[in-house]
């Protein structure tokens, strides 16, 4: 008999014998589209001509437009304000949703940490908007913020908040907040539950510690629950920020055409498919996946998170 | 001291009430307002005081939405089932053998379900239009393995790696070979994981907006989300808020109910793709 | 033809070393012990031989062939964990088939191994439910049934009665006596930290320490010959009295080990005087726990329950001179 190789050989060759599927469905859905993407951004593609793109050098990003009697512009992506205000719109968002969701994750994993009948019940109903589909939401939104028809504005008129209803969707000075809210009604339960896992985990005779030494709840929450969640929490923020600085969908169904609640991802694919400037687009996507990536590396640098997940 | 207690039970409950009600009105308020038809529609309800069956009724008879239904459940079901292949065995590898690389492969995989899917956009377009798949369901198969695939790798090898080590090197005494190993001794002992992951990864590929956005042209061929995103009146006047409420109703029930069966097992999958379990 | 034979065989996970050139040779048909503290490398040299993990340097050899590189299930070798490892969604029946399918054998023969299998440990009732319907008990015998299904050259043991409660360990303890009288011609090696496992079962015993082999031997070997004071420490309950200073340089050794049963109490006269510390009554031995200014620990001698020494008495010990254990600074014995 032919001799036979040790069991780890076996192993590690079978490791790789298994992941080369994956590897290679990665590698064509996410490396290769984002290295064309990025090439994309230099050169002067068009959406009915990306076979022949010629490339450009660095002009979609910034450019020297001579008038040729000495004076001239900058063009380009770098100073484009359409650009820069939908990179503060999508900052401006992530900051704001993120920080709501996480205060009202917080206090509905605190509730729900609580011991009292009927739990299950509203833990269920708590997980209702994150299961409803993202498009669906801003649609229900999107009529309950109706101007004319909108049961929000009949409430708040009812008790008295507003004299006139509102148009949530169309006013500049309110088109991001009504984005805001249905992106925070959607994901605080997500908060929340992971929240909720956090504090699951902290044992109850910590607890039990603090009530025996005297201590207030406040106290309490502020000096054991919060220091021993926050890792939990930590995580959830990362993950939900990376998540806000992509959001599209919301926009795009809530608030379409408003510049006040253009986001980077908006940008980008107006200029990919709507506009026809698939170079231009391209640039926006590539200069927002750095931007994202940036984000993420500093974000696991102060942090520290683990998440090489070789640590047990 | 009495008094104050009961303050404080009654200002929990109060919580509990608001948490709740916030959570569940929209829907209920979609619910409502989609039993409602013609002129009703315009006057604010808080409570259900018709039941109008029409606005569903026309969903299904006018165009196509039974159609984009059936889309939907066709590419969420096979990127289910085609991830769910690849992953298993990915993350049997990951969970399970120690071997050179593999950490960096696996927070390459973490950050791969961080991209943001605008960022491929473009690249995937061409890649699509290369393929020949614009315009078919088989182009969203094929670009949702972007976010599923990285979620139920990284799940699965969290839950392959909660698994005693001893059932594993009882199977190798036994003289199974790996692929058995994953096929005959694993899988059997992740269904529960398999579930969970299955579920979520259903309804991020259902929930999906972009792409289906971009990569399908033509009526027939859309998926529910962007169906309902698309219905539009002749005017800002005339958007048909009724059949558009029905088929939101219609889309988000069964989530709905999954989401209800399957709150334990959901939540579990949830943390365990985030917090290391 | 030896069974096994390891020559000198290390083990290194990383720049640690957890078995140092390990040489030992195990003879067809017999039962062999691995004993030590925990960490001393015996569940590693197990998974050595059973080809778990890798051996870093030196030969493995079954039946004179070098296997090494052979997969586990390619060595003619069969293993019962600690935790008993069944597979938690199979039948008891699958559990022992699975093995047997994997090796290609006819169904019919599946079903002939199994039932013998079941006969011999009297589980043929159960052969159609699910571990978790099983008793400890119960599960440990399945776990040797899939073991023996598979007939192998070498039966391999990783402390399997750790998992029992102390009532069924000593019945489970019988029992594989039991199989290995039945299975002459099975060789046998047996990982665990309890000595008196190793002392009731094994017909020779590894001590190991700290990655090395310290003495290899018959159990009543090891008990009157320990071939290093950390041998005659670890065999033997309760353990043998050491004694340093003037006493055992009177006797040339840098410690003087002797054995409780070896010792002579006596109220009158003696060698060494002490008062009485605590005494243990067992019922058929006594141990008086005597303190006396040899040492900082009590010595403890054991006694007939017969005779009566009370809490506080002053007494004197005497060792039989011939049956004294005398080792060097290093621990090795003092010869002569």
């Amino acid at each position: 008999m032919a001799p036979q190789s040790g069991l780890a050989r076996q192993r590690t060759r079978s490791a790789w014998v298994f992941l080369a599927p994956m590897l290679f469905v990665l590698a064509a859905v996410a490396l290769y589209p984002l290295l064309r993407t990025i090439w994309f951004g230099f050169t002067d593609a068009s959406l009915t001509s990306f076979g022949s793109a010629r490339f450009v050098g660095i002009r979609n990003y910034l450019e020297w437009l001579d008038y040729g009697d000495g004076n001239g512009e900058w063009l380009g992506l770098l100073v484009d304000g359409r650009w820069w205000s939908a990179v503060w719109n999508t900052v401006r968002f992530t900051l704001v949703s993120v920080t709501l969701e996480t205060i009202f994750g917080m206090v509905i994993a605190l509730v729900l940490n609580q011991k009292f009948p009927g739990r299950a019940v509203v833990r269920a109903a708590v997980l209702i908007p994150w299961a409803i589909p993202t498009v669906v939401s801003a649609k229900m939104w999107g009529w309950m913020l109706h101007d004319q028809f909108g049961i929000i504005n009949d409430m708040l008129m009812r008790v008295g908040i507003l004299s006139a209803p509102v148009a949530w969707t169309a006013s500049p000075d309110t088109a991001m907040a009504a984005v805001m809210m249905v992106d925070i009604w959607k994901t605080t339960p997500f908060m929340a539950l992971l929240i909720l896992a956090g504090l699951q985990m902290i044992p109850d005779d910590i607890y039990e510690a603090a009530r025996l030494d005297g201590v207030g709840p406040v106290r309490t929450f502020r000096r054991i629950t919060l220091p021993l969640v926050l890792p939990a929490m930590l995580v959830a923020v990362v993950f939900r920020a990376l998540d806000a600085l992509r959001i599209f969908d919301i926009v795009y169904v809530l608030t379409p055409n408003s510049p006040e609640t253009r986001t980077m991802s908006v940008f980008a694919r107006e200029n990919l498919f709507d506009y026809d400037k698939f170079a231009y687009g391209s640039a926006a996507s590539t200069l927002l996946f750095l931007i994202i990536a940036m984000i993420t590396i500093g974000f696991i640098y102060a942090t520290r998170m683990d998440l090489s997940g070789t640590r047990e | 001291m009495k008094v104050q207690s009961y303050l404080r039970k009654a200002a929990f409950y109060l919580l509990l009430g608001v948490i709740v009600l916030q959570a569940v009105f929209p829907f209920y308020y979609a619910i409502l307002t989609s039993l409602e038809s013609g002129q009703a529609i315009f006057d604010v309800n808080y409570l259900p005081h018709v039941f109008d069956l029409s606005n569903y009724k026309s969903a299904f008879t006018n165009g196509v939405f039974g159609h984009q239904i059936l889309n939907s459940i066709f590419v969420a079901t096979v990127v289910v089932v085609l991830s769910m292949l690849l992953a298993v065995t990915a993350s049997y590898s990951l969970a399970r053998i120690p071997f050179k690389g593999r950490a960096l492969l696996l927070l390459t995989v973490l950050s791969v379900s961080m991209f943001p899917q605008i960022a491929v956009l473009s690249g995937l377009f061409e890649v699509i239009r290369m393929m020949g798949l614009f315009n078919s369901l088989w182009s969203l198969i094929f670009s949702y393995m972007i976010f599923t695939l990285p979620f139920t790798v990284w799940v699965l090898t969290t839950f392959m790696r909660k698994l005693p080590s001893e059932i594993e090197e009882a199977a190798i005494m036994d003289g199974a070979p790996p692929l058995v190993i994953v096929r005959r001794v694993f899988l059997p002992l992740l269904w529960p994981a398999m579930v969970t992951t299955g579920l979520l990864a259903f309804i991020h590929a259902w929930n999906e907006f972009l792409f289906a956005l971009t990569f399908l042209s033509t009526d027939s061929q859309r998926t529910v989300p962007v169906a309902i995103a698309l219905i539009s009146g002749r005017s800002e006047f005339e958007i048909p808020w009724g059949n558009i409420m029905a088929a939101s109703v219609i889309v988000t029930l069964p989530l709905v109910a999954l989401v209800l069966i399957f709150q334990r097992k959901i939540v579990s999958g949830l943390t365990a793709g985030a917090v290391k379990g | 033809m030896a069974t096994v034979d390891l020559r000198n065989v290390s083990k290194s996970f990383g720049s640690v070393e957890v078995l140092k050139d390990v040489s030992l040779s195990i003879e067809k048909g017999e039962f062999v012990a691995f004993v030590g503290p925990s960490g001393c490398g015996k569940s590693t040299l197990l998974r050595l031989i059973a080809g778990l993990e890798e051996i870093s340097s030196g030969d493995l050899m079954i039946e004179g062939e070098r296997v090494n590189d052979v997969l586990p299930a390619k060595r003619g070798v069969s293993m019962v964990f600690q935790s008993y490892a069944l597979y938690p969604h199979m039948s008891v029946y699958e559990n022992m088939a699975f093995g047997l399918e994997q090796a290609k054998l006819k169904k019919d023969e599946i079903a002939r191994r199994i039932a013998e299998a079941a006969h011999m440990l009297q589980i043929e009732g159960l052969l159609e439910r699910k571990p978790k319907a099983l008793s400890g008990g119960q599960r440990q015998r399945v776990a040797i049934g899939r073991a023996i299904t598979r007939q192998p050259r070498l039966f391999l043991f990783d402390e399997p009665l750790s998992n029992l409660d102390a009532a069924l360990r000593g019945e489970t303890r019988v029992e594989i006596a039991r199989l290995h009288a039945r299975l002459a011609d099975t060789t046998m090696i047996y990982v665990t930290h309890d000595q008196v496992e190793a002392m009731t079962l094994a017909d020779r015993i590894v001590v190991l320490n700290k990655g090395r082999v310290e003495q290899i031997g018959e159990p009543l070997e090891l008990y009157e010959n320990p071939a290093s004071r950390f041998v005659a420490g670890f065999i033997g309950s309760p353990k043998m009295n050491f004694l340093t200073g003037d006493a055992a340089r009177q006797h040339g050794a840098a410690t003087l080990g002797v054995r409780p049963e070896d010792l002579t109490l006596s109220a009158e006269g003696g060698l060494w005087s002490g008062k009485i510390a605590l005494t243990e009554a067992l019922g058929s031995d006594t141990f008086v726990h005597v303190d006396t200014t040899l040492s900082d620990k009590s010595i403890v001698a054991r006694v007939s329950p017969r005779e009566r020494f009370r809490h506080g008495m002053p007494v004197y010990l005497t060792p039989a001179p011939e049956r004294l254990h005398r080792f060097d600074e290093e621990g090795a014995p003092v010869r002569g």
